[in-house]
């Protein structure tokens, strides 16, 4: 009975073969009673109507949908036009999420690059130490990011004592505060997948490229990249993904004028100011923005898997 | 200049990069420590070394406040990790060790699906869920969301070591007719130890440093460390929030080089 199925490095056999429902009912229980039913709850509940202290009464109704997309006056009684407040704070939340996957990618693409190319030995070390502040509170991580951008804070007294500036440089509350944030938050994210992907890569062909008279930078880009590309989608992605709908960043280091995603749905489950229905309904319409992003990535990555067989 | 073989590996500037994305991640964190032993009661003067706010943190006006925080804090990590850990071990066991079976790929996928949902996503749906149900928010709502979340970070750890554990070693405790149980808690348990206390600690942690879910569905008054530290700082970064700051960072800091060197010790040898 020993099937020791060893696939992909792993050893998965059938020892526990019996027990196995009885192993997984805990998990399943759990998982099913607290992640997955209040999820699915979320689209109940944006079909909902709101009640005016937080809550909701349960009357089907499309109100929080239509107030997402359609702008139809002071009393709603106004042929209804295209209400942009919201699209546009999403649009700025992907906008925002995609230039902090952008400088991620600038930064981690390099280091992840530099630690897949040291000695075998060291490298764990490195990955290590990329990975410590991950690991570290968010909310401690994203409030020392402020205390160092701030206009009296430490990086502008650096810069303006190394005479580089006359007057420090305002960051915090602008786009690019909280790009920096959601960058700072998720760049290990970046590192780590396409450390794994070049740490597999076979360099023999980088040297057979250059046998053959590339440059060092055309082999990068024609040999390397294509051929830890899974790697690299995978890490934008991780960056990506938890950008788009975060909430930390934006609500310490953008202010009122940056607001994305994120403080939409928590402003409107804050107290009794909020509309419950109108909160479901964005998030609804963020996890599918999710889900639709993963579904694309977990489609290419079996491509990729196919062709390399 | 003649290119060396090696030289196709190194590119110039990658190094400087490491080094800077290095200064990135570590350069807020060692600032922010370094100014919580400031004695200034400013936090843009710096007036010289002292352990104030320290002292501030445990015995001044708010110390109460952050004292129970605390306590709620470290018994709903300690709890809500020691729960998802137990619960991840047994599904590692099911998934790594019990064949294949139709619900494998659903059950691996349903495990991680709190890593999957945006985290305000879910904060959202365990709120409506509480509400729907009628729990009055408190530290139970808390401590079952987490129990929750904490699962895949358990899991993980805990699955990739039974993956790299060879089934030798089970297969000559039955060839002695030790029983499944016997070769269960005997044989696996002490062999996946490394990995299972990487889950804990792994898990501990991310319950700990929880501020979104717990935010959603913590009742009024209810507040665990980062839910203060948060309301603190909507006031303004005060010098005692960064001596608390750095006391949470050195606990997380210290817990996941504890996890590391654990996960590399080699006990199946």
């Amino acid at each position: 009975m020993a099937a020791g199925a060893t696939r992909g490095g792993g050893v998965t056999t059938d020892t526990y073969k019996e027990a196995r429902t009885w192993l997984l009912m805990p998990a399943w229980l759990v998982l099913l009673v607290l992640s997955l039913a209040p999820v699915s709850m979320i689209l109940i509940y944006s079909f909902l109507t709101k009640e005016f202290r937080g809550g909701v009464i349960w009357d089907f109704s499309l109100a929080a949908y239509d107030q997402f997309f359609f702008d139809r006056g002071l009393f709603g009684d106004e042929a209804p036009s295209i209400e942009w407040t919201y699209i546009t704070i999403f649009w700025r939340s992907i906008w925002q999420a995609g230039a902090a996957t952008l400088l991620s990618l600038i930064i981690g693409f390099p280091t992840a690059y530099f630690i897949a190319t040291r000695p075998e030995k060291v490298r764990p070390i490195w990955v290590f130490l990329v990975t410590i502040p991950y690991w570290v509170n968010l909310l401690i991580r994203t409030v020392s990011m402020k205390f160092l951008l701030r206009d009296q804070g430490p990086l502008n007294d650096f810069l303006m004592s190394t005479g580089l500036i006359d007057s420090p440089i305002h960051i915090v509350n602008t786009n690019f505060a909280v790009q920096l944030g959601l960058f700072y938050s998720y760049l290990p994210f970046m590192v780590l997948p396409i450390y794994a992907s070049v740490e597999r890569y076979n360099f023999s062909l980088s040297e057979a490229a250059a046998d053959l008279y590339a440059t060092k930078w055309v082999a990068l880009r024609r040999i390397l990249l294509p051929a830890i590309k899974p790697g690299v989608i995978a890490g934008c992605i991780l960056v990506f993904v938890p950008s788009l709908g975060s909430f930390l960043a934006p609500d310490l280091l953008g202010g009122a004028k940056n607001f994305m995603i994120g403080s939409l749905i928590e402003e409107q489950f804050k107290g009794n100011a909020g509309n419950w229905p109108f909160g479901a309904a964005a998030s609804m319409i963020l996890l599918t923005m999710v889900l639709i992003i993963l579904l694309i990535f977990a489609r290419q990555q079996a491509k990729a898997e196919k062709r390399e067989g | 200049m003649a290119k060396s073989k090696y030289d196709i590996k190194s590119y110039r500037g990658f190094g400087a990069m490491t080094l800077l994305c290095l200064v990135v991640l570590y350069a807020p964190l060692i600032v922010v420590t370094i100014y919580s032993f400031n004695a200034s009661k400013s936090i843009t003067v710096w007036e010289g070394l002292s352990l104030r706010w320290y002292v501030d943190v445990f015995s001044g006006p708010e110390s109460a406040k952050f004292k129970l925080a605390a306590w709620n804090s470290f018994v709903i990590a300690i709890v809500a990790s020691t729960i998802s850990t137990a619960i991840a071990t047994l599904a590692a066991t099911a998934i790594v060790r019990g064949g294949k079976f139709r619900l494998r790929t659903v059950s691996v996928g349903l495990i991680s699906l709190p890593l999957m949902v945006p985290e305000i996503v879910t904060a959202v749906a365990t709120l409506i869920f509480f509400n729907y149900i009628g729990i009055e928010r408190g530290l139970l709502t808390i401590l079952l969301a987490h129990i929750a979340f904490c699962i895949p970070f358990a899991y993980l750890p805990i699955a990739a070591r039974m993956q790299g554990i060879e089934d030798s070693y089970e297969q000559a405790a039955m060839d002695l007719y030790a029983t499944k149980r016997q070769v269960f808690t005997r044989i696996l348990l002490p062999l996946m130890a490394p990995g299972i206390i990487s889950g804990y600690l792994l898990s501990f942690i991310v319950s700990l440093d929880d501020f979104i879910i717990t935010n959603f569905v913590k009742g009024a008054g209810i507040e665990t460390l980062p839910t203060a530290i948060f309301g603190a700082v909507k006031q303004g970064i005060k010098p005692n929030i960064m001596a608390i700051s750095t006391m949470l960072l050195a606990v997380s800091v210290v817990m996941v080089t504890i996890s590391y060197f654990v996960s590399k010790t080699d006990n199946t040898k």
